[in-house]
């Protein structure tokens, strides 16, 4: 197998508390939450009214789509995406292609869960009404899961693999380990990886409606997201994108590029849904094996790493996760890494998660610290009882990690482990 | 309608989807919606639903692909509006 060195030279998020990588930055390490009251919930009687939803004028839009694109454009993941991948693009120094000549060395990995669902739901009105003849040309662009890769390859002018990958909350974290393989074995130079959500009640009324959202902080809703915290009562919808532009080591040098970080290595895999492991629950040998095979595709040890970025979603699985990281590292206590979870101030941000959580991670290493978990100050018991608290900063502290490791788990029991380092 | 007003009418709903503004500026009645104006043929679709919308028509499948130029265009809504 060919295996030649992957950095990160570009990133660009659209977060529910940031939609520009420096405003990211800052709501991180402050422990500024996105999430709010949403009136529309309310009105349609959700038990959760709160999410994570990123807020910017409409008019910010004209910075990335034409106005012909943006005719009849009715998908939030949409703007999401391409806000945030172009932004990782430029970040990186690229240009937007003007040739007609693809970049043949350049390709995108941009995942969803659904997209354009309120489009969707405009074309199935129209469909009912018998009116199938007036969805105009823009209806299957804008739902078709491979929208987002598409709209992205056709504005950058990409002509490497375009496609959208799709394993439910781990979809972000996977889309940056296709684009690690692909350079690694030298079938591309760059490639724009990250993944994108959808916002709005017709993306989280599933979950509302399985009793997974938190319900009890309507009126509180900077409280309600509490991973690791023994209040913890449910994960906070959210959405956004987010996006890093993966490069062969030898291209990012020949380009002079800023360098965020390494990617050392990783694993994906999935529990079967057998022993303990469903549809909605983790398997933990699976996890644990994740985690373990990521470390050894890295080539380093289980005592390297400095800090986890967990998956951590705020539900009673997060003792389990500590647990599974707790037994696949052979670490605890006061020998446990730094965790934290993103998630206590965005929410779940479901696919885009993963990419918006390795946003924040690679920052993390770039730039020296590891941001607080905010609403753990009652930290559950059983995970007291595996990991120091001052391994869980409540703040966010000065302390520059060298590696960090980042997973992501989803429905249909499947995971994924990313390995970042300093460069 | 005169036809120099149809035709503004027209202009005003196409311009949104032509990427050859050089050859907006030089519109007659040969124009081709896909070769000089270099409308995605994708969008001919969203024309003729503007045209709908514009002129209170219905423009079926059958007038729908005799619509790939200006001329072609202005006839058909004429037609249209004349059955009205």
């Amino acid at each position: 197998m060919k295996n030649r060195r992957v950095v990160i030279t570009g990133l660009g998020v659209v977060s529910p508390n940031g939609t520009n990588i420096s405003d990211f930055r800052n709501a991180i390490q402050k422990g500024s939450s996105g999430i709010r009251y949403i009136e529309e919930l309310n009105n349609l009687n959700f038990s959760c009214q709160i999410a994570g939803k990123p807020i910017y004028e409409s008019s910010y839009l004209n910075n990335y789509f034409n106005k012909l694109q943006l005719r009849g454009l009715n998908a939030s993941g949409m703007e999401y995406g391409v806000i945030a991948g172009i932004d990782a693009w430029k970040d990186a120094g690229l240009e937007i292609n003007k040739n007609e000549t693809p970049l043949w060395d350049a390709g995108i990995i941009f995942g969803t869960g659904i997209l354009g669902v309120d489009k969707f739901r405009e074309a199935i009105y129209k469909v009912d009404e018998g009116q199938v003849r007036r969805l105009g040309s823009t209806t299957v662009i804008q739902t078709m899961a491979s929208g987002i890769s598409a709209f992205l390859g056709g504005i950058l002018g990409c002509g490497n693999i375009v496609t959208t990958n799709s394993s439910a909350c781990s979809t972000g974290t996977e889309a940056v380990l296709l684009a690690y393989e692909r350079i690694k074995n030298e079938q591309a130079e760059i490639i724009l990886a990250g993944s994108t959500s959808d916002s709005g009640p017709y993306v989280w009324g599933g979950f509302d409606a399985m009793r997974i959202l938190p319900y009890k902080y309507n009126n509180d809703p900077v409280s309600a997201s509490r991973p690791m915290s023994a209040s913890a009562s449910g994960f906070v919808p959210g959405s956004g994108a987010g996006a890093l532009v993966i490069e062969s080591l030898s291209s990012a040098q020949k380009r002079g590029a800023t360098i965020y970080a390494e990617i050392l290595g990783g694993h994906i895999n999935s529990g079967g849904q057998r022993n303990e492991g469903s549809m909605t629950a983790p398997n933990s040998e699976a996890v644990q094996r994740c985690i373990i095979k990521a470390i050894q595709d890295a080539k380093i040890q289980p005592n390297d790493i400095d800090a986890i970025n967990g998956h951590l979603t705020a539900t009673s699985k997060d003792s389990l996760e500590i647990k599974n990281w707790c037994t696949a590292l052979n670490r605890k206590k006061k020998d446990f890494p730094y965790i934290n979870s993103l998630k206590s101030l965005t929410g779940h941000c479901l696919a885009a998660s993963g990419s918006i959580e390795s946003v924040a991670t690679v920052l993390q290493i770039k730039e020296g610290f590891i941001f607080g978990n905010i609403n753990s100050e009652d930290l559950h018991p059983d995970i007291v009882a595996m990991v120091d608290r001052e391994k869980i900063p409540e703040k966010t502290i000065d302390f520059s990690p060298n590696i960090i490791a980042k997973a992501s788990f989803g429905f249909g029991d499947v995971n994924a482990c990313i390995i970042f380092k300093k460069y | 309608m005169t036809q120099e007003e149809l035709l503004s009418k027209l202009k005003t709903i196409i311009t949104p989807y032509v990427q050859n503004e050089k050859a907006l500026g030089e519109l007659n009645e040969e124009t081709d919606f896909i070769k000089d104006l270099e409308i995605n043929s994708a969008n001919l679709v969203d024309v003729a639903l503007d045209v709908e919308d514009e002129f209170d028509i219905e423009i079926d499948n059958e007038a729908m692909e005799k619509m790939l130029t200006v001329g072609a265009s202005v006839s058909i809504i004429e037609q249209k509006l004349a059955e009205k």
